[in-house]
């Protein structure tokens, strides 16, 4: 896998559009950063949260699968996202999909689990800045206060119209990650873009 | 929006969720066992109940988990939410679920019961109505100290009125326009007013300019001009004028010209800037032509309090609040904070230390030029805030000119103030009428004497207090003409130490002028010819009484009571928790408002587990109060018009009409006159039609009511409710990872649900018949590639997904072997073809399934509901995998060449690699899982590979299949490929009502499986009876004759009378390369057994007579799949 990861060229769903997002992150004065985060692991876990698996797999990835509806837990380079109550998505840095997923299905051994490989299904735009939440509230319903969405909180929700993962960073103010299908990805950077309008600076 | 709690995720808007319909069906243990009838019952029968009813929904946008909740089909309140499989709770009557079934909690921050978390709000006025003081509105002027009558003293400050009162001193000059005052505003008072005097501003009124002041609203720059008329009426052509000060004006409608063109703005509610240029309209305006360039979008907000109005209320409620931590949003129309303490210019200073106090409060909002538009389920308004308009040429273009709040408010309090009404005298539209509060307004807060001569005409005392401040500001008032049969003694004697003539008794009974009102005519009450005395005025000021503003409170599902007091309607209670304050409850006391506003922000703010602070109020005297008499109607001369609805042109004699034709309710006078209808949507007129129409009737106006209150309060453009979602924002455009490539060949695209897909390519001007013939002919004849990326793909796993299948598809999918694909059906428990596509078995225990394009979230939908509310014990789970592949179709009889070029490692001989098999393997070096599928009757092959090296393999592929001829071809092309097949294509050639037998597909439809979803419907009389639509392929006789999709079916060479029998319609319609005609797709009755036999298809005047084929009109052998 490695041999033809290098030698094929890859491209991810927002490549095209780095330099737009770049432009926001210089002329807001860094009041709204934007940028794609390309290639992420990303690995869709089904199971029983009360079965065997749940605590074995948990094991495996070194972290306790979250429990309580909407947030994530965190372990070394891994991130878990709650995204039902037998349904997680496993984050990680790029190109370790494999991997995620050997150790999930090592660790369950005979256990009905379902384990996918998503990687390319989304891709993820770092959303942050002092005025990322209000950069967001524009198309986003949910009380992003940090009082309501701080570190460790994760939802599935709308961001203009289309449907998103939204991930609060660790440190407050480390902004979001918003996780996009790749085909909405073009849709929603130009939304971001023309919202981001209003913070744009006079230089 | 309503919130609905969802059992996992807590609540969330509605729009996240999708509706399921009634709960607890259960799908038939043996359907099969089951009559007709009770399997039609099953399908087609549902409970609609009013109250409590148990549904399903799923929270689609969110955790994608499906649950049941109660709610109350009357109210929309959700009573209840439990999952799936759950027992239905019982529910006793609103908001209360009863314990006996342990309900599921969601997250600690999200209450799973909305209803019962907390006591729907209660208007204060339900808890006590003794605290309603009828009253007198702002009166601004009490009695001397030592003469105060009634009511809490400790007077504060305030002075006596025409007692060296600043610009007491007269501006007349006698001729009652123009002079005095300043040189270019020859009606502005010297000092009095809110304006900048020290930035003048010019603007243009039909043609003409003139100077005004920033502070200054457009009307009251014309007013300070000497102007008043500003258009003419809708039907009548009647000069109009100024009425009011506010939102609720009917006449002043004008239509901005510049900047930008907008039509239909109250001149009272326009801020003045540099360079605006408005025109006068004859009751209607004109639509911009151009696109307007500004920029406009929308924000969501929520907070613990929000509070609408900052008037004394308002602020007061939102003192409560600040610094407690609660989140607080106070909005208000206006540019500044005050309400109608700015009106009546009382407790400046108060309002400016609380606005200093709240606008650095850590978690206070303040929006000005904000109003709230309309209040919705659980709390959920939205308002619309004017950013830049007021700047007008200046404003900067990357900044939206409006922004609409959607605001989500644990509590709300409403502080929206109370509306002056009219009175229906003869007459009573002359510009110069005016209703006299607004008059104050103009006085106090733009320093701007609306005439120079003034009667006043009123039922209440409140207009005493207006009269005093005109006069102080130099307006002569001749008289107070007072209905009520004796005075109120104590404001009747302030007027006469300020000169004025006080009338009780008495009634305005006729005016005159034109335009402008010159005089005024009075006569005892009830009297129209004796004993009248004139007054020479070119200003009459008008009170009916007041109207609380409960439009919000309305459109919240609040009730309204009717308050004798008032002589009008006021909130009583609602189901939300929304408390009413001020005058908007009713209270016109000053004191009275303040303490209701910071009682109910202290409730609000307590509720939500806050402690409130309590506010420095300011020490305000109550006033002396005389109760109102409640008029409506006023005698005068039979000839002159008494207009209740001014900018509808309604006059009594138009009410009176209504009611005599037999209309008895004030909604149906509205519709029957339109009263109340016009943009200003009868604010100062509609319970003035009530009245009106309840003396006609012989009633009581408390038994009348009011018409409906619906939002928006005020008119919202369609450029700030369409906000950010115009132009290319306007729906999401998905697109494939090949997407780029596409737009740089030139390909024309198909909306296709939402995404973009290549349609055709056109080389060198080519049309799109000769294109689509083009990329045709090298599918069928060398190579052709299509980008598939779009199809659905779901990803099955579980050691019960081989079951899971076969009850979805019509056909086995169970014994499908690895390594091997199969073309499956899903349709509805009705048997309606529902969806289409492919399975490929990946390993036991796994699949992955492809839809339709336009189909894949319904799909997956549809999956997830089946097992999450009917199949939970099966071990399986879905998940989409739509973008985790691109797929290339590689089409044709030279494609393995192709193939094989770049898949060393593939065997891509026939017997190595069969029909309807997979492979994973690598072609061009990227991994790839490659199909042997043929949507076109070719030898065919798709490839799967990452998104992320789908143009690396798109390019390889082109240069491989260069020598070739490879051909890209989109949307068209496929269509026609497989049209020649007869392959149907689901929602193109089906409509819901199609069974896959219909199609021709009954060998996709399982006879081993014991049931399957749609299998105990094809047993049904209507699936089995011989006129059902099939299927067939349609040759026009003359093979150049085009049939457009649609094309209706006859028998007869001769159209017959209507009603035709039509047998059935076009579905798919084409030129074919391969068959050198065009041909179609039909579905006929019995079509099947009328193959062979001509029909007539009518084509704009013409029968253009076709032969019924089979639906497989190109290699009906198949000959050519293999290669």
């Amino acid at each position: 896998m490695a041999d033809t990861a290098l030698s094929v060229p890859r491209r991810s769903p927002l490549a095209g559009a780095a330099d737009r997002l770049a432009a926001v992150t210089r002329t807001s004065g860094g009041t709204v950063r934007l940028a794609e985060l390309p290639f992420l692991a990303q690995v869709n876990l089904r199971l029983d949260a009360k079965g065997a698996a749940a605590d074995a797999v948990g094991l495996a990835l070194g972290l306790s699968l979250p429990l309580e509806p909407n947030t994530v837990v965190r372990a070394g380079e891994l991130t878990v996202l709650w995204l039902g109550p037998d349904e997680w998505l496993v984050v990680g840095p790029p190109d370790t999909q494999r991997d995620v997923e050997h150790r999930i299905r090592a660790a369950a051994g005979d256990e009905h689990i379902a384990v996918t490989d998503v990687s390319a299904q989304r891709t993820t735009l770092l959303v942050s800045g002092a005025r990322a939440p209000e950069l967001l509230a524009h198309g986003c319903p949910l009380d992003l206060h940090p009082r309501a969405f701080g570190p460790g909180r994760c939802a599935q929700t709308t961001l203009a119209r289309a449907q998103v993962v939204l991930v609060a960073r660790d440190e407050p103010g480390a902004g979001f990650w918003v996780l996009v299908r790749s085909s909405f990805a073009g849709y929603l950077t130009d939304w971001l873009l023309d919202a981001a309008a209003e913070y744009v600076q006079e230089s | 929006m309503l919130l609905i709690p969802c059992p996992w995720c807590g609540p969330r808007d509605e729009a996240e969720f999708h509706y399921g319909g009634q709960a607890h069906v259960a799908y038939p243990e043996t359907p099969a066992d089951l009559t007709d009838e009770e399997w039609a019952r099953y399908l087609f029968f549902r409970d609609n109940p009013k109250g409590p009813f148990a549904e399903r929904w799923n929270h689609g946008a969110g955790c994608r988990r499906w649950f049941n909740a109660v709610r109350d089909t009357a109210t929309n309140e959700i009573l209840g939410v439990y999952r799936a499989g759950e027992e239905r709770p019982t529910v006793s009557g609103r908001g209360a679920v009863a314990d006996s079934t342990e309900l599921s909690q969601p997250s600690p921050a999200a209450p799973v019961l909305p209803a019962a978390a907390d006591q729907p709000g209660q208007s204060p006025s339900a808890r006590s109505t003794s605290t309603l003081q009828p009253g007198p509105a702002f009166s601004a002027r009490p009695a001397f100290e030592d003469e105060a009558l009634s009511g809490p003293t400790g007077v504060q400050g305030a002075e006596p009125p025409g007692n060296g009162v600043e610009g007491a001193a007269p501006l007349e000059d006698g001729t009652g326009r123009g002079g005095g005052g300043e040189e270019t505003h020859p009606f502005r008072h010297p000092t009095h007013g809110r304006i900048h005097r020290d930035t003048p501003l010019t603007f243009t009124f039909d043609g003409t300019e003139y100077q005004g002041y920033k502070g200054d609203t457009l009307a009251s720059a014309l007013l300070a001009n000497g102007i008043i008329q500003t258009g003419t009426s809708i039907k009548l052509g009647r000069p109009r004028g100024i009425f009011t000060a506010g939102v609720e004006e009917p006449n002043a409608v004008i239509q901005i010209e510049a900047p930008f063109p907008e039509p239909m703005l109250p001149a009272t509610t326009i801020e003045l800037y540099d360079g605006l240029v408005a025109t006068s309209l004859p009751g209607q305006g004109r639509l911009a032509t151009e696109p307007d360039p500004a920029r406009y979008d929308a924000v969501h907000a929520h907070c613990d309090l929000l509070v609408v109005g900052a008037g004394p209320a308002g602020l007061a409620a939102a003192a409560t609040a600040a610094r407690t931590g609660a989140r607080v949003i106070l909005a208000d129309d206006r540019p500044e904070l005050g309400g109608t303490l700015l009106d009546t210019a009382q407790l400046l200073d108060w309002v400016a230390e609380l606005k200093e106090e709240l606008s650095t409060a850590p978690d206070i909002r303040i929006l000005t030029r904000t109003t709230v538009f309309g209040h919705y389920d659980d709390n959920h308004l939205l308002a619309v805030e004017r950013r830049t308009n007021h700047l007008g040429a200046a404003a900067p273009t990357h900044v939206s000119r409006e922004r609409v709040w959607r605001i989500r408010a644990r509590r709300v309090v409403l502080a929206t103030g109370a509306h002056e009404r009219s009175l229906a005298f003869a007459d009573n539209d002359r510009p110069g009428v005016m209703l006299a509060a607004s008059a104050r307004a103009y006085v106090n807060r733009h320093g701007v004497l609306p005439g120079r001569r003034a009667v006043v005409f009123t039922t209440n005392d409140s207009a005493y207090a207006a009269a005093l401040d005109l006069a102080a500001a130099g307006v002569k008032v001749e008289a107070i003409v007072d209905t009520r049969p004796s005075e109120p003694d104590e404001w009747a004697s302030r007027a006469r130490e300020a000169g004025i003539e006080v009338l009780p008794g008495h009634a305005v009974v006729g005016t005159e002028g034109t335009p402008r009102l010159t005089a005024v005519a009075v006569a005892p009450y009830g009297e129209t010819t004796n004993r009248l005395r004139q007054f020479t005025a070119d200003l009459l000021l008008v009170s009916g009484g007041w109207n609380p503003v409960a439009h919000l409170f309305s459109q919240a599902g609040g009730k309204l009571r009717y308050d004798d007091n008032l002589g009008s309607f006021a909130p009583d209670t609602c189901r939300q928790l929304v408390e009413v304050a001020g005058s908007a409850n009713g209270e016109f006391n000053l004191a009275g408002a303040l303490l209701q506003g910071a009682a109910a922000g202290a409730r609000a703010i307590e509720a939500g587990g806050y402690i409130a602070e309590t506010p420095s109020l300011p020490e305000v005297t109550s006033e002396p109060h005389t109760p109102a008499m409640h008029v409506f109607d006023v005698p005068g001369a039979a000839d002159a018009p008494r207009f209740v609805d001014l900018q509808r042109d309604v006059t009594v004699a138009d009410l009176t009409r209504a009611t005599a034709a037999g209309l008895n309710s004030v909604e149906h006078t509205k519709r029957y006159t339109t009263a109340g209808t016009a943009n200003d949507q009868g604010k100062t007129s509609g319970i003035l039609a009530s009245g009106v129409v309840a003396e006609l009737l012989g009633v009581d106006v408390s038994a009348l009511g009011t018409t409906t209150f619906r939002p928006p309060y005020t008119p919202v453009s369609f450029a700030a409710l369409a906000g950010r979602d115009r132009g290319a924002l306007h729906d999401p455009i998905r697109t494939t990872a090949l997407h780029d490539w596409h737009v740089m060949q030139g390909a024309l695209f198909e909306n296709v649900g939402q995404w973009k897909r290549p349609w055709y390519y056109p080389q060198d001007g080519e049309d799109m018949e000769t294109a689509v013939l083009r990329e045709c002919a090298a599918a069928r004849e060398s190579v052709a590639f299509m980008d598939g990326s779009t199809l659905g793909k779901i990803d099955v796993q579980g050691p019960d997904a081989p079951v899971f299948l076969d009850r979805l598809y019509t056909n086995m999918m169970g014994n499908l072997k690895v390594g091997m694909i199969r073309y499956g059906v899903m349709c509805r428990p009705d048997g309606m073809v529902f969806d289409d596509g492919t399975a490929i078995r990946l390993a036991p225990d796994r699949y992955l399934v492809t839809t339709t394009t336009g189909n894949a979230a319904a799909v997956l939908d549809w999956m997830e509901e089946w097992h999450q509310t009917e199949w939970p014990e099966l071990r399986v789970h879905c998940a989409s995998v739509t973008e985790q592949w691109a797929t290339v179709a590689l089409v044709g009889p030279r494609s393995r060449e192709v193939l094989g070029s770049l898949a060393p490692q593939l065997a891509v001989g026939n017997d190595d690699f069969p029909f309807m098999a997979w492979r994973d393997t690598t072609v061009a070096g990227i991994e790839a899982r490659v199909c042997r599928i043929s949507f076109s009757g070719e030898l065919a092959y798709e490839i799967n590979v990452s998104p992320w090296e789908a143009l690396a393999l798109w390019e390889a592929l082109y240069e491989a299949g260069a020598p070739f001829g490879i051909t890209p071809y989109g949307t068209e092309t496929m269509h026609v490929l497989r049209a020649e097949k007869g392959y149907p294509i689901i929602g193109q050639d089906t409509d819901g009502t199609v069974t896959p037998q219909d199609l021709g597909m009954s060998w996709a439809v399982s006879k081993k499986k014991p049931d399957f979803i749609g299998k105990r419907s094809y047993a049904r009389a209507d699936a089995v009876r011989p006129d059902r639509k099939h299927l067939v392929g349609l040759l026009p006789e003359d093979p150049a004759a085009f049939l457009p999709e649609g094309t209706q079916l006859i028998a007869d060479s001769v159209l017959p009378a209507p009603p035709v029998p039509m047998l059935g319609h076009v579905t798919s319609s084409y030129r074919s390369a391969a068959l050198g005609r065009t041909f179609a797709l039909a579905l006929i009755k019995g079509g099947r057994d009328r193959i062979g036999e001509r029909l007539y298809a009518p084509v704009g005047d013409r029968l253009i007579p076709v032969t019924v084929a089979s639906p497989v009109l190109y290699d009906p052998e198949g000959a050519r799949r293999d290669g």
